[in-house]
C-alpha cells in the first residue's frame, strides 16, 4: 500500500495536545507512523490546517425512518441534486440525501466517520443494507432500547444481569455500536396513545418509570463495559419548559461509575431539551441553566443539535413528539410502532427566521456551545436532519468562531432572541483547537474510539482532513464567510491513507468499515436469556428468531470492537 | 419595442426534451449563436438547444421586451418558461409538461394544448392556453403542500384532474369543462369553471373560492349547504344570476372557509 507524507501542515490534534504546530504527518498502510523508508508521495500542506478526519456522533443518515423521509418527500429531492461524475454516482435530497450522496457530502467536508443515531432492532437489517451503500466513511449504528419489552421486564424485576445479557445479545444480533435510549418509556406508552411527561411517569402495563429505565441501562452499559456510554434522547423532547426534566435526567446516573475513561451519559441534541416557558408566547432559552449543570458535572457529555434555520425534516424514534409537531404545523407526517421495540415518526419542519420559536431555538444551540466551558463536553451536531442538514456544519463552525457572524444572523431573525436568550451577550469565539475538539477529537473520545480515531498520533487510522486555511493569515471572527467556505470543501480528505477528496472534489470512492460491538457475557447467563428470547419471539414477534440477527456478510469491512462484560 | 426570437423544431423525438432554458430571462442579451449553445436535457444526456431547434431573430438586451415564438409542435418539450420572470413566450402548437412551472412574471400563450403540471407553483404572470390543459394545472410539486400562489391561468378548452391542487393564491379560469378533484386541498385563490365540473370538487379544501357556472356532479357530503346568492361579486368580477353557496370541506376540521358557488 501507498506511503504518504503531509508536509509542513499546521496541525490541530487535541488528543495529543498539538495546538497549531507546524509538523509532518507520515502515513503508511492506512496508519499513521513514525518513520517512512520508501519513496512516499508528498503533499505540501504548508499554510494549511491539518486535522484528524471529522467524526459524526449523531446523524440520522440510514435506516427505516430516513428512507421513509426520503420516500414521502419528493419535494425535498427536487431542492438539491448532484449529477454523476466519472467517479461518483448521482444523488438528490437536501435534508434526506440518498445513501451515496450522504457519503460524498460528509467526505467533502473532511469527515471520515459517521454514526447513524437510531436503529430499531427489527429494522437493523434494513439499516445495515443502507449503510452498505454509504461510501467514503466508517459507519456504525445506535441500537434503540427505549421501549423494549425484554429490557423493561428485566429491569422491573431487578434482573440487571439478565438485562445486561439481553442487551449484549441485542447489540450482537443487530450489529449495533451503542445503547441508544429515545424518550425512555414514552415510546412504549405511545402504543397506548400516551406519553411519559416526567421521569416518574411510568410506562403502561410494564409499570417502569423513565428514571428506572435510564438508571438500569446506564448500569447495564457499564456492566458490559461498552466503548460508548448510553446515548440518551431524554423525555419531553421539544416540549415547553422541558429543561427541568433535562436537569433531572442529568442526575439519574449519579452513583454509577463509568467502566472506561469516558462520560457516564451522552445526552443528545440538548438544544431540543433546553426550553423554558409554559406557552409559546413566553417560550425562552434555558441554555444557561443547562450549561451550569454540565459545567458542574464532568461525567456528562452533550451534543448540541444546533438549529440552522432551514426547511428540513424531523425524524426520531420519539413517535409522540412527531405527532405533537404535526399538530402544530398541520403538515404531512408518519408514525409507526415497531412491535416490541420502539415507535418512530417523521414530519417536515420549517425553521423560519421570522418565527420567534425557531429564532430562539437557533440561539439555544449556539448558547450551549458557548456557555459550556469545556469543549470536550459539548460536541457539535445538528441532529441531522432534525435541526438542520449536516451540510450546514461549516456554517455552525463559522458561527462559533465569529461573534460578528452571530450578530449578523441575529439581526435577521426575530428580535425576541434579545429578550429571551443570552446569545447577544456572549463574546466567546472558538479557536481552531476548539473546533477540532467539537468536531472530531471529542467525538472519538466520547465514542471510545480514541485509540484509533480522532487523532494523528502514531498508530491511529490515517483519516485526515486538510483545509486550505492559514491560521496566521485569516481572522476567523472577521472572515467568517471564508471559514464557512473552506470547511465546506476540504483541500484533502484522506481515509485509511488514500486521498478521496482533493480541493473539494471527490477523486476516488472507497467503502469504509462498519463498526459494531461484540459484547461477551458469561455463557450460562446467555443461555438462560436465550430461552426467554426464544419464548418471546415465538409468542409475540412477527419474524422468526433465526431471521432476526444481521449476518456479518451484510456489513462493509465488518470491524468488531470486543468487550467482555463483568458478568 | 418587442423583438422576437423564433424557434422552429428541427426533429420530432419520442424521448422528451427538458428545456427550461426556453425563457426570455435566458435569451436576453445573447447572440443567436450563444442561444444555440444553451444546454438542454435529452434522456440522460446534455445537448444543445441548436441541435433541436432552428433559431433566428434577435434577442434584446432587456428580457422585458423579448418574445420567444415557438413555431411548430413541441409536444415532447418539457419545462418551457420554467421560472421565467418577464417577457413573453408564444407557442404555436402543443406543449409537454411543466409549462411555466414556478414562473414569477411575464406571459405565456399556447395556441395548442398543454400536458400536465402547467403553471405548477407559479407565483405571478399569466398563462393563456387556447386548447386544453391536462392534469394538475396550477398544482404543487409532488409531495409539496404549496401550489400556485399568484398570477393567472386561462384555459379556453377543457382541463384535466386536480386543477388548482393546493392552490394558495392567484386565479384560474377554465372556459370549458373540468375533470374530477378541481380545487383539491385549496387554501386561497379563485377558480372559475365556466363549463361543467366532475365529482369531488373542492375535496379537502380549507379556503379560497370555486365558482361553477355549468353543471356540477355530486358534491362531497362533507360540505354544508349555504344560502342562495343573487348576483355574485368576487375580486372585482361580477357574475349575474342566482348562485347556491356551499361551505367546506369539513373533513379537514371545524373552522374551514372554502366556498363553492354553483350557478342555479
Amino acid at each position: 500500500m501507498s506511503e504518504l507524507v503531509l508536509k509542513n501542515g499546521i496541525v490541530y490534534d487535541p488528543i495529543n495536545n498539538v495546538n497549531g504546530e507546524k509538523m509532518d504527518i507520515l502515513v503508511k498502510d492506512g496508519k499513521i507512523v513514525e518513520k517512512l523508508n520508501g519513496n512516499a508521495k508528498t503533499i505540501d500542506c504548508s499554510g494549511k490546517i491539518v486535522m484528524p478526519g471529522g467524526i459524526e456522533i449523531h446523524s440520522h443518515m440510514a435506516g427505516g425512518k430516513v428512507n421513509g423521509g426520503r420516500l414521502f418527500q419528493p419535494e425535498d429531492h427536487v431542492r438539491f441534486a448532484m449529477p454523476k461524475t466519472k467517479v461518483t454516482r448521482s444523488g438528490t435530497g437536501f435534508s434526506t440525501p440518498t445513501t451515496f450522496l450522504t457519503g460524498y457530502l460528509y467526505s467533502k467536508m473532511g469527515y471520515t466517520t459517521g454514526m447513524t443515531a437510531a436503529m430499531p432492532p427489527l429494522m437493523a437489517r434494513h439499516t445495515h443494507e443502507e449503510l452498505k451503500d454509504i461510501p467514503m466513511i466508517d459507519k456504525g449504528a445506535y441500537c434503540l432500547t427505549d421501549g423494549n419489552w425484554f429490557i423493561m421486564k428485566y429491569l422491573k424485576n431487578g434482573e440487571i444481569e439478565k438485562c445486561a445479557a439481553y442487551v449484549s445479545w441485542l447489540l450482537k444480533a443487530t450489529k449495533g455500536y451503542v445503547v441508544k435510549i429515545t424518550n425512555p418509556c414514552g415510546t412504549e406508552a405511545w402504543g397506548w396513545g400516551k406519553n411519559c411527561r416526567s421521569l416518574d411517569d411510568p410506562a403502561p402495563y410494564f409499570d417502569i418509570t423513565p428514571r428506572e429505565l435510564v438508571k438500569g441501562l446506564v448500569e447495564v452499559n457499564e456492566i458490559l463495559k461498552l466503548p460508548h456510554s448510553v446515548h440518551l434522547h431524554a423525555n419531553n423532547c421539544g416540549r415547553l419548559g422541558n429543561f427541568v426534566t433535562t436537569l433531572e435526567t442529568f442526575k439519574v446516573p449519579n452513583g454509577t461509575k463509568p467502566a472506561a475513561k469516558r462520560q457516564i451519559m451522552h445526552a443528545t441534541h440538548i438544544q431540543f431539551h433546553s426550553y423554558g416557558g409554559d406557552t409559546w408566547h413566553n417560550f425562552e432559552s434555558k441554555a444557561d441553566e443547562i450549561a451550569k449543570a454540565v459545567n458542574s458535572n464532568k461525567n456528562i457529555v452533550i451534543d448540541t443539535g444546533t438549529v440552522t434555520l432551514d426547511h428540513t425534516t424531523t425524524m426520531t424514534a420519539d413517535g409522540p413528539l412527531e405527532y405533537y409537531l404535526q399538530s402544530l404545523t398541520h403538515l404531512k407526517w408518519m408514525n409507526r410502532n415497531v412491535e416490541m421495540e420502539t415507535s418512530p415518526g417523521i414530519t417536515p419542519f420549517i425553521y423560519s427566521r421570522k418565527m420567534p420559536t425557531a429564532s430562539i431555538q437557533w440561539a439555544i444551540g449556539l448558547e450551549l456551545s458557548l456557555l459550556i466551558k469545556d469543549p470536550w463536553q459539548v460536541l457539535m451536531t445538528t441532529d441531522h436532519p432534525n435541526a438542520g442538514p449536516f451540510i450546514r456544519y461549516p456554517r455552525i463552525i463559522a458561527w462559533l468562531m465569529s461573534r460578528k457572524y452571530r450578530e449578523e444572523t441575529a439581526s435577521k431573525v426575530h428580535k425576541v432572541i434579545y429578550d429571551r436568550s443570552t446569545i447577544d451577550g456572549i463574546d466567546r469565539e472558538y479557536s481552531f483547537y476548539d473546533i477540532a475538539i467539537v468536531t472530531r477529537a471529542g467525538e472519538a473520545k466520547a465514542l471510545g474510539l480514541s485509540d484509533r480515531k480522532g487523532h494523528l498520533g502514531v498508530g491511529a487510522d490515517a483519516d485526515i482532513a486538510v483545509y486550505d486555511i492559514n491560521p496566521s493569515e485569516i481572522d476567523p471572527s472577521r472572515d467568517y464567510k471564508e471559514i464557512e467556505k473552506k470547511f465546506s470543501s476540504a483541500a484533502y480528505t484522506i481515509k485509511d491513507g488514500e486521498i478521496l477528496v482533493k480541493n473539494g472534489e471527490i477523486v476516488q470512492t472507497r467503502y469504509g468499515r462498519t463498526l459494531w460491538v461484540n459484547s461477551k457475557v458469561d455463557g450460562e447467563l446467555e443461555k438462560e436469556v436465550m430461552k426467554d428470547i426464544e419464548y418471546n419471539f415465538k409468542r409475540y414477534y412477527s419474524v422468526n428468531l433465526a431471521n432476526y440477527p444481521v449476518r456479518e456478510e451484510v456489513l462493509t469491512r465488518s470491524t468488531e470492537v470486543t468487550r467482555s462484560a463483568s458478568v | 419595442m418587442m423583438t422576437d426570437v423564433i424557434l422552429v423544431p428541427k426533429v420530432q423525438h419520442k424521448i422528451s426534451l427538458e428545456a427550461e432554458v426556453i425563457k426570455p430571462d435566458e435569451f436576453a442579451g445573447k447572440t443567436i449563436e450563444e442561444i444555440k449553445e444553451l444546454p438542454v436535457y435529452f434522456g440522460n444526456t446534455v445537448q444543445k438547444l441548436g441541435d433541436f431547434f432552428e433559431v433566428s431573430g434577435s434577442a434584446e438586451e432587456n428580457a422585458e421586451n423579448l418574445r420567444i415564438v415557438v413555431e411548430g409542435d413541441v409536444s415532447r418539450v418539457k419545462r418551457i418558461g420554467e421560472g421565467m420572470t418577464t417577457g413573453e413566450i408564444l407557442v404555436k402548437g402543443d406543449v409537454d409538461m411543466y409549462l411555466g412551472a414556478r414562473m414569477k412574471g411575464g406571459r405565456i400563450v399556447v395556441e395548442g394544448s398543454v400536458d400536465s403540471f402547467a403553471g405548477q407553483q407559479m407565483r405571478g404572470g399569466e398563462i393563456e392556453i387556447k386548447g386544453n390543459a391536462k392534469d394538475y394545472l396550477g398544482g404543487s410539486y409532488r409531495g409539496d403542500w404549496r401550489g400556485m400562489r399568484g398570477g393567472r391561468i386561462i384555459v379556453e378548452g377543457n382541463a384535466g384532474k386536480e386543477v388548482a391542487e393546493f392552490m394558495r393564491g392567484g386565479e384560474i379560469i377554465i372556459k370549458g369543462n373540468c375533470d374530477s378533484f378541481a380545487g383539491v386541498h385549496m387554501k386561497k385563490g379563485l377558480v372559475i369553471i365556466e363549463g361543467s365540473v366532475a365529482e369531488r370538487v373542492g375535496a379537502e379544501m380549507v379556503g379560497g373560492s370555486i365558482i361553477v357556472l355549468g353543471e356540477m356532479a355530486n358534491l362531497l357530503p362533507s360540505f354544508k349547504i349555504g344560502e342562495v346568492v343573487e348576483g355574485l361579486k368576487i375580486d372585482g368580477r361580477e357574475f349575474p344570476g342566482k348562485f347556491r353557496k356551499y361551505i367546506g370541506d369539513f373533513a379537514e376540521g371545524p373552522s374551514v372557509k372554502g366556498v363553492i358557488y354553483k350557478r342555479l
